[in-house]
C-alpha cells in the first residue's frame, strides 16, 4: 500500500472538532405548521470540542441520544453540521462542497453497526469491496480485484479466493463484518469511524473482531473513533474516553484515570450499571433515577442533573422537576391521601414547559403549601429543594421560583476535563 | 424503591417445583429437514426462584420460553412433559391452555412498544387484561388493582390514561412488567426484557425483576444473552448450546467453578471491566438441521476427546450441584477404551467463525 | 449455469398446494399462446388476411369444416389462422408496451423516491392523475392522440397501453425505493463516496424491482383485455394489418343474430384463456417473489423415540 501523505493540522492533531453542532429540525404535523408553531429542533450534538491525535484511539461512549453517532457521521460528512468547525488537512469538512466531501472519503472511513444491513444484499464481496475502488476512478478489474484481494487478506479472510463471490447472506456476522472493515481499509484512509462495530455480534466473536481492529491499526496507522454504549469494550481499546451526554461531552480524558477515578456522576452511574459476570457484585441500588430525556426540550442547566444522585442547589433546577417529584410523592401516598392532594394540586401538564418558575396548586395557598412541605419532611435529601429559591402565595396556589443555573462547561480537573458543577475551575 | 409484600395466590407445596420439565423437544420442518431447535432439555423450578437461561443466538433458548407458554408458530411441533405444578401443561386443550397464559403462566417480550396496542390507553390494557381472567371485578376494583402493580413498577398514578406511545421505552417495559404480573402468575418467562434498552434503565429493570422474585414469590425464567445480566439477577443459571442445556446449577457455583467448556469458553470470551485479554471461541455453532454427531460442541472445544465424537454424553450432576453434560466430567465407567484419547481436529478458521 | 436454473425454478421449487398449482396451469396456458405466437407462420394454416388458396375463394361464414377448423368469417378469413396470428398481435403489443412501462416507469420511479423533493411531488400528482383516470377511457383518448401521430400502427396501440399502466410501475418502485434508501448500505455507500447516480444504479436498483415481474405479468393479462376493448372498439390495429381478437369481435357481434357462433366463440375463448393464464402466473409469482404472502414449504415433523436423545428420567424431580 502507498504511504500515506501527511495528514496533521499544525497543531500535530489529525482532526480538530471546534464547537460543532448538529441540530435537526422536528417537521411539526400540519396543524403545527398551518399556525406557523415552533415546531421544535433536536440538538444532537451540541457545542463539541474535541481533538484527534495522530494513532490514537478516541472512545464516545454514551446511551441512546447522547449525539454520538450523530458525532461519527459528521466526521464523515455524513450529516450537515448546523455551526462549528472539523478541520481536516487544513480544510473544514463542515463547509464543504459534494464533490470535495468525496475527496475526503478516502481519507475518512466508518464501520457500521449492524453487518446485515450494511452490506448490499445483491452484491458480491468481491463486487462491494471493489465498488469503493471503482467509485474513486479505478477502471481497471483487474486492479480493483488486487486491491480488493489484499484487503480481504488484511482482515484475515483467507482463503480469499473462496469469499470473493459469496453474497452477504452466505456469511455469518464475524464475516461480514470482517468484509465490511475490508470495504472501509481498502481506500487506505487515515481514520476510521467505528460505530459500535460489534455490539450486533456474539459475545463469542467480538473478541476476535477487536483484535482485528486493533492489529489494522497497527499495520496500517489508523486512528479510531471508538463509538459505543459498552464501557466494558471501551476500556480495552481505547486510549481516550469522552462520555457524552444529550449532545454534549460531559468528562472526557485518558482511559485508565476515567475508569480509576470517575468524577461525572454519569459516568460514575454507567460504571457502576455495567453487569458483571460475577455473583459477589452486588447490584447497584443508587442507580440514577428516570431516564434519557426528550432530545427536543433538554432540561434546563446540567442535562443530567433531573436524574443525577449527586445534585446540588445550583444545577439548573425547573418546573419539570418539580412535576416529577411530585408523581414520585404520589407513589407513596395511599388511594385516598392521593385523591385529596390530587384535588388540591389540580393538573401538572402545565409544568412541562421548562421554566425556572413554576405555578401550581387550585386548593388555595396554605393547603398546596403544606403539600409541599409534607413533601419535604418526607425526604429532605431531596436536592431539588435545595435549588428552591422562594415559595409564594399565589392564589389559588404558589408559586415556586428556581435558582437559575446555566449548562456546565467542561473543565480541567485532575488528569480529566469534566462538565459539572461539583468540580468548579482549577484555575490556570 | 422498595415493594410492598403484596397478596399472593396459593402457593404449592414447599419443595415442589413450579415447573418440571422432562426432555423438552422442538423441531420445525422445513425443505431441508427438521431444524430440531430444543432437542431434550430438563430443568426444575423452584417457587420464587429465578432461573438464567444463558446462551447465544440459534442456542434455541427464545424458541423454548416460547415452547413452554404455547407460543410457537405453524411447523412447529413439540413434545415433552411439562408440569407446571403437578398438571402436564403440553398435554391441556388448546382452550386450557389459552385460559392459563396470563393467570397463571406470563411472559415478558423484548420489545414492549410492538407488544402493547398504540390505540389503546393504559387503563384500558389494564381492564382487559383482569376482566378477561375475573371477570366479576368492577371497574374501581380493577383500577385500584392496576394502580397498585403500576405503583410497584415505579410509574405514577397520574400516567394511569396515558396511551403507550407517551411513555419512554423503559417505562414500557415496566408496563409491560406490570400488566404480566397483574394476575400473580405463578410462572413468568421474561425473553431478553433489557436486550433493547439502555444501560442505565437495564439495570432498573434488573432491579425490578430482581426485587419480584422476593416480593410475589413468582419463579421468573429469564432468558437472555448477557452474562452478567444472569449473575446479577438470578439464582441458578442453565447455559444453553445447539438445543440442550449443557450445564446448570446455582450462579455461585457455575460461575466460579464452570465444568463445560462451553461454559468456561462463554465466561471467558465475556468483555467486562476487568477483562485483561481478549478471548474468543473458534468456529460457530453447529447447523441445528445436522448437528455434529456425539457432543455437539466438540467441533470447538479445545479438549475434545475421542469418545466425544462418537457417543452423546450422559446428563450427571456436578460437583457442587447441579447437571452437566460433558464426557470430561465423566461418567468414566461409560467411556470405552481408548476413548479417552484427545480427539484429532481440523482446525477452526476464518470460514468457519460464527 | 446451474445458479441460474435454479433461480428460475425457485417459483416451483419453493411454494406447495394452491399457489403451486396455480403457477403450473397458467404457465402451462401461457405457453401455448406463447408457442402460437412465435410458431404462427408454421402452426396457422392460412394467413391471417387470406381470402382464398390455391386459387379456391374461402366460404363466407363458413360452418367449421376439415379444411377450415374454427369456419371463416364474412371477410372470407380463415378464424383459426386469424386466432393464432392474433395471438401473436396481442403478445407483441403486450410485451412492447410492458417494455416502455419499464424502461420509463422504473427509472423515473428510483429517481423520484431517491431524490424527494419537488420533482417527486410533480411526478407523484401526475402519475397518480393518470392512475386515477379510468384506464380504458386513458387508452382510447391515447389511442386517438397517437393515431394522429403514427397511424393505426403496433407502437400507437403499444404506447397507449403503456401510458395506462406506467403509473403502477412508477408508484410500487418509487414507494420501494423510499423505504430502501434508509437501509444502512446506502448510508454505507455515500460513506465510501459513490455519487447519487451509482447509487442509484448499483445499490438501489437490484433490491427495489423485485415487485416488477408480478406487476408485468398481471399488468400483461389487464392489457390483453384493454387492447381486445380497443380492438372492439374499432381503434387501433386494422384488420388487414395484421389479426386481433377484438376486431373479429367487434364483426362477429353482427354474425351472432344470424346463429353464426364460431366467429365469436374462437377469438373470445382465446382471450379468456390467455387472461386467466398469465394472471394465474402472476398471482402464482406472488406467492412466491413477495415474502409477506409466501407460506414457507412446512413438511410434517416427526419427533423420533426417546431411545435416540440423551435419557433424563433418571434425574431427581
Amino acid at each position: 500500500m502507498s504511504t500515506k501523505p501527511d495528514t496533521r493540522t499544525d497543531a500535530g492533531h489529525l482532526v480538530d472538532v471546534r464547537d460543532l453542532s448538529v441540530h435537526f429540525e422536528l417537521r411539526g404535523g400540519t396543524l403545527a405548521r398551518l399556525f406557523a408553531r415552533d415546531t421544535g429542533t433536536i440538538k444532537a450534538v451540541d457545542g463539541i470540542n474535541l481533538r484527534l491525535r495522530p494513532g490514537e484511539v478516541v472512545g464516545l461512549v454514551g446511551e441512546s441520544g447522547s449525539g454520538k453517532s450523530t458525532l461519527g457521521r459528521a466526521l464523515l460528512g455524513l450529516v450537515p453540521a448546523t455551526s462549528g468547525s472539523i478541520r481536516l488537512r487544513d480544510q473544514d469538512i463542515a463547509t464543504m462542497s459534494r464533490r470535495q466531501l468525496r475527496e475526503i472519503r478516502r481519507v475518512v472511513q466508518m464501520v457500521f453497526q449492524d453487518p446485515n444491513a450494511a452490506l448490499n444484499p445483491s452484491m458480491t464481496v468481491e463486487e462491494a469491496v471493489g465498488d469503493a475502488l471503482r467509485v474513486h476512478g479505478m477502471k481497471s478489474a483487474a486492479q480493483r480485484r488486487a486491491g480488493v484481494v489484499e484487503a480481504l487478506e488484511r482482515v484475515g479472510l483467507s482463503p480469499v479466493e473462496l469469499f470473493l463471490s459469496k453474497y452477504p447472506r452466505d456469511l455469518s456476522g464475524g464475516q461480514k463484518q470482517r468484509v465490511v472493515l475490508a470495504r472501509a481499509i481498502v481506500l487506505n484512509p487515515t481514520l476510521l469511524v467505528a460505530d459500535e462495530p460489534v455490539s450486533m455480534l456474539d459475545m463469542s466473536v467480538r473478541a476476535k473482531i477487536l483484535q482485528l481492529m486493533l492489529d489494522l491499526k497497527k499495520d496500517l496507522d489508523l486512528t479510531y473513533v471508538y463509538i459505543t454504549h459498552d464501557l466494558a469494550t471501551a476500556k480495552y481499546f481505547c486510549d481516550r474516553v469522552a462520555i457524552m451526554y444529550l449532545g454534549r461531552v460531559v468528562e472526557i480524558g485518558p482511559t485508565e484515570e476515567i475508569f480509576a477515578t470517575p468524577r461525572h456522576p454519569y459516568t460514575k452511574a454507567l460504571l457502576a450499571a455495567i453487569p458483571e459476570p460475577d455473583p459477589d457484585k452486588m447490584v447497584p441500588r443508587d442507580l440514577p433515577r428516570g431516564e434519557i430525556p426528550d432530545a427536543a426540550e433538554p432540561p434546563l442547566g446540567c442535562a443530567f442533573h433531573p436524574r443525577c444522585p449527586e445534585a446540588v442547589h445550583n444545577c439548573g433546577w425547573e418546573s419539570r422537576d418539580l412535576r416529577t417529584l411530585i408523581e414520585e410523592h404520589w407513589l407513596r401516598t395511599d388511594a385516598a391521601a392521593y385523591d385529596e392532594e390530587k384535588a388540591l394540586i389540580g393538573g401538572l401538564d402545565h409544568l412541562d414547559t421548562p421554566a425556572t418558575t413554576a405555578t401550581l396548586g387550585v386548593g388555595g395557598s396554605s393547603p398546596v403549601r403544606a403539600i409541599l412541605d409534607r413533601m419535604k419532611v418526607e425526604d429532605p435529601d431531596e436536592p431539588l429543594w435545595s435549588g428552591v429559591q422562594s415559595i409564594e402565595d399565589s392564589e389559588p396556589g404558589v408559586t415556586v421560583s428556581f435558582e437559575p443555573a446555566p449548562s456546565p462547561p467542561l473543565r480541567r480537573a485532575g488528569g480529566v476535563d469534566v462538565a459539572c458543577v461539583l468540580y468548579p475551575d482549577e484555575g490556570p | 424503591m422498595t415493594m410492598d409484600l403484596t397478596d399472593q395466590t396459593v402457593a404449592p407445596a414447599a419443595g415442589e417445583p413450579v415447573i418440571s420439565a422432562r426432555d423438552v423437544r422442538v423441531w420445525y420442518g422445513t425443505t431441508r429437514g427438521a431444524i430440531r431447535a430444543v432437542d431434550g432439555v430438563s430443568f426444575d423450578l423452584m417457587p420464587g426462584e429465578t432461573l438464567g437461561l444463558v446462551g447465544e443466538s440459534g442456542c434455541g433458548k427464545s424458541t423454548l420460553g416460547r415452547g413452554l407458554m404455547g407460543l410457537l408458530p405453524d411447523g412447529a411441533k413439540r413434545d415433552g412433559e411439562v408440569l407446571f405444578r403437578g398438571k402436564d401443561i403440553f398435554s391441556l386443550s388448546a382452550k386450557t391452555a389459552y385460559q392459563m397464559r396470563g393467570r397463571e403462566l406470563g411472559m415478558i417480550f423484548q420489545e414492549p412498544l410492538t407488544r402493547l396496542n398504540p390505540l389503546m390507553r393504559i387503563s384500558q390494557h389494564f381492564e382487559e387484561t383482569i376482566k378477561q381472567h375475573e371477570p366479576n371485578l368492577s371497574k374501581d376494583e380493577i383500577r385500584d388493582r392496576a394502580l397498585e402493580v403500576l405503583r410497584l413498577m415505579g410509574i405514577p398514578p397520574t400516567r394511569y390514561r396515558s396511551y403507550p406511545h407517551e411513555f419512554s421505552g423503559g417505562m414500557r417495559q415496566r408496563l409491560m412488567i406490570g400488566l404480566a404480573l397483574v394476575l400473580r402468575p405463578a410462572f413468568v418467562v421474561a425473553d431478553e426484557p433489557t436486550t433493547a434498552l439502555d444501560v442505565l434503565v437495564e439495570a432498573q429493570i434488573v432491579q425490578i425483576l430482581n426485587d419480584l422474585r422476593h416480593n410475589f414469590q413468582t419463579s421468573l425464567l429469564l432468558i437472555t444473552h448477557n452474562v452478567g445480566i444472569v449473575a446479577e439477577a438470578c439464582d441458578r443459571v442453565a447455559v444453553m448450546y445447539a438445543g440442550r442445556i449443557v450445564e446448570q446449577g446455582a450462579v455461585t457455583d457455575v460461575f466460579k467453578n464452570p465444568q463445560h467448556p462451553y461454559t468456561q469458553a462463554l465466561l471467558r470470551s465475556t468483555i467486562s471491566l476487568t477483562t485483561t485479554g481478549l478471548n474468543f471461541i473458534e468456529g460457530a455453532p453447529p447447523d441445528l438441521v445436522d448437528p455434529p454427531d456425539g457432543c455437539r460442541f466438540h467441533p470447538r472445544c479445545p479438549d475434545a476427546m475421542n469418545v466425544c465424537a462418537t457417543k452423546n454424553p450422559v446428563n450427571i450432576e456436578r460437583p457442587g450441584g447441579g447437571r452437566v453434560e460433558c464426557w470430561l466430567v465423566g461418567p468414566e465407567d461409560q467411556i470405552p477404551p481408548g476413548g479417552q484419547q484427545p480427539l484429532k481436529q481440523e482446525e477452526l478458521t476464518v470460514v468457519d467463525e460464527a | 449455469m446451474r445458479g441460474v436454473a435454479a433461480r428460475l425454478l425457485k417459483p416451483f421449487t419453493e411454494t406447495a398446494g394452491l399457489a403451486r398449482w396455480m403457477l403450473v396451469a397458467g404457465v402451462l396456458l401461457t405457453a401455448v399462446f406463447v408457442v402460437c405466437a412465435v410458431f404462427a407462420p408454421w402452426l396457422a394454416p392460412y394467413g391471417f388476411a387470406q381470402t382464398s388458396s390455391h386459387g379456391v375463394a374461402f366460404p363466407k361464414l363458413g360452418h367449421p369444416s376439415s379444411q377450415h377448423w374454427f369456419g371463416t368469417d364474412r371477410l372470407f378469413f380463415d378464424v383459426f389462422s386469424r386466432v393464432i396470428w392474433g395471438a401473436r398481435t396481442a403478445l407483441e403489443v403486450v410485451l412492447l408496451s410492458i417494455f416502455f412501462c419499464v424502461a420509463i416507469g422504473v427509472p423515473l420511479g428510483i429517481a423520484s423516491g431517491y431524490y424527494g423533493g419537488w420533482f417527486d411531488r410533480i411526478l407523484v400528482l401526475v402519475m397518480d392523475a393518470m392512475y386515477t383516470f379510468p384506464s380504458f377511457l386513458l387508452a382510447i383518448v391515447f389511442s386517438f392522440l397517437l393515431t394522429d401521430v403514427y397511424g393505426g400502427s403496433l407502437v400507437a396501440v403499444s404506447l397507449s397501453l403503456t401510458a395506462v399502466y406506467i403509473p403502477q410501475y412508477f408508484r410500487v418502485v418509487r414507494n420501494t425505493t423510499l423505504s430502501a434508501k434508509q437501509a444502512t448500505y446506502v448510508e454505507a455507500a455515500r460513506a465510501i463516496g459513490a455519487s447519487d447516480g451509482v447509487i442509484m444504479r448499483r445499490y438501489l436498483f437490484q433490491n427495489v424491482i423485485q415487485s416488477v415481474p408480478v406487476l408485468g405479468t398481471l399488468n400483461a393479462a389487464d392489457a390483453i383485455l384493454t387492447l381486445a376493448g380497443l380492438g372492439f372498439l374499432g381503434l387501433g390495429i386494422q384488420s388487414t394489418d395484421a389479426a386481433e381478437w377484438g376486431h373479429d369481435l367487434n364483426r362477429a357481434l353482427a354474425d351472432a343474430g344470424g346463429g353464426v357462433w364460431w366467429t365469436g366463440l374462437y377469438p373470445g375463448l382465446a382471450i379468456v384463456l390467455l387472461v386467466t393464464g398469465l394472471t394465474l402466473v402472476g398471482e402464482g409469482l406472488n406467492e412466491t417473489l413477495n415474502p409477506t404472502l409466501r407460506r414457507r414449504r412446512l413438511l410434517p415433523v416427526v419427533l423420533p423415540g426417546r431411545a435416540a436423545s440423551t435419557p433424563a428420567e433418571e434425574e431427581q424431580s
